[in-house]
């Protein structure tokens, strides 16, 4: 893959493939901590980099363990104990090495295991290799870091929009969560827009 | 033991009312057949889990639980995606990648930590077969409602007057989040006498962590 299509991949999983506007996946921190700025920053920090460093991980372990085996119906199993364990591990090594950074994200940690948006990207980065062969691991790398941007955009804002939301006047049986899916489709219309642009790039 | 089994279905509706297992009814809502296809798939994961977890719910140490559940839960679901790919093709296709997420679908999760580790079988069975089906109602209520005004067709076949004026963007992402929220506001306004029901928090199995770190969506 040349230099121009890696850009297009990190651009395409930013804002065409978004994964939290266009495929849902990551709905419930996307709910639940996109309250204030500064956690949502955090949360998807977290998530940037679990989803990284198990596509680095999951990657390999599938192409040249699981498939040369014929085990590759074991891709789920295989792959949410690895996230499982990955998680714990960066949560030790943080916070034996890099202590602020521990402070800033340790809590999110716990609760991106089971964050379908890890779990997707992983699976998501091999269905894409499938189809086209030259979509190697640099290229799932690129595109598992792209994710976790266009997770980090879509949060950010979010977090926006309802910080507005919490001075207006809402209609009682609308309050709490059926409001904030409906401003939630509003900013999914907008990424809507950048349909089509990713793909000229290509 | 009959109540077990019936609450899932409307007063604790995992969808509507406990808003647990977001993303797969955002994602596969987009007709009839891949929303009943996923209920369907998830509530055969979440009977036989139940029943399993309940079983070693004594042999399971309490600190490595959440790892043990969630191998027993993609076990599961790697079985029922090799029943999906061998029987039903084009299902295995229309679901795509959120097949395998069925793993990491907070309503198992949730049943387990919250019921089946806690519970005999037989009410774990019950409880999970109920919490499945209310899952497949709401999420064959909500594919029900975007294939009709997104694509003018219910299950394939064409709504006379609707065929004639789709309404494209209830079959785009930001239709799935307006139908989910107007949905949910129907069920608070439905539910408002039954206002002490637990939130959504209390049945994640990672709440503590999860309101530590941020306000829950419930607050």
């Amino acid at each position: 893959m040349s230099a121009a299509q890696l850009v297009g991949v990190f651009l395409a999983s930013i804002l065409t493939e978004n994964y939290i506007l266009c495929k849902f996946f990551g709905i419930c921190p996307f709910l639940g901590v996109s309250k204030k700025l500064d956690t949502a920053l955090g949360m998807s920090a977290a998530v940037t980099l679990v989803m990284v460093i198990s596509t680095a991980v999951t990657w390999p372990i599938y192409t040249y363990l699981l498939v040369p085996n014929d085990m590759d119906y074991l891709r789920t199993l295989v792959f949410i104990l690895v996230i499982a364990g990955l998680v714990q591990l960066i949560e030790i090594v943080m916070k034996r090495y890099l202590t602020s950074l521990y402070r800033a994200l340790g809590i999110y940690l716990p609760l991106i295991t089971t964050n379908c948006a890890v779990l997707g990207v992983t699976m998501l980065v091999l269905d894409k290799g499938a189809e086209d062969p030259s979509f190697g691991y640099l290229a799932a790398l690129i595109n598992a870091f792209g994710a976790g941007i266009g997770f980090l955009i879509a949060m950010v804002m979010f977090a926006g929009v309802r910080e507005r939301l919490e001075s207006a006047d809402i209609p009682e049986s609308l309050r709490g969560l059926p409001i904030t899916l409906v401003s939630a489709a509003l900013v999914a219309c907008s990424f809507l827009g950048f349909s089509g642009i990713a793909d000229k790039l290509l | 033991m009959i109540g077990e089994f019936t609450k899932g279905l409307i007063k604790e509706n995992p969808v509507l009312c406990l808003v647990l297992g977001t993303c797969p009814t955002l994602a596969v809502t987009t007709g009839v057949k891949s929303a009943l296809g996923m209920g369907i798939a998830a509530t055969a994961v979440l009977v036989c889990s139940n029943s399993v977890i309940s079983l070693l719910r004594k042999l399971i140490p309490n600190r490595v639980r959440i790892p043990a559940y969630i191998t027993v839960i993609a076990a599961f679901v790697t079985i029922v995606q090799m029943i999906v790919k061998a029987y039903a093709p084009s299902l295995d296709r229309s679901l795509g990648v959120y097949l395998p997420l069925i793993v990491v679908n907070c309503i198992i999760l949730g049943r387990a930590e919250m019921f089946a580790s806690k519970h005999p079988v037989l009410p774990s069975m019950l409880d999970g077969l109920g919490m499945g089906i209310g899952f497949t109602a709401a999420l064959f209520l909500m594919g029900s409602i975007r294939e009709i005004l997104g694509a003018g067709s219910w299950l394939g076949f064409p709504i006379p007057f609707f065929d004639s004026h789709p309404v494209l963007i209830f079959i785009l992402p930001p239709g799935g989040f307006f139908v989910f929220g107007m949905l949910m506001a129907a069920a608070n306004k439905l539910n408002k006498a039954a206002s002490e029901k637990q939130s959504a928090c209390d049945s994640c199995p990672m709440s503590a962590a999860c309101k530590s770190g941020g306000e829950g969506a419930h607050s």
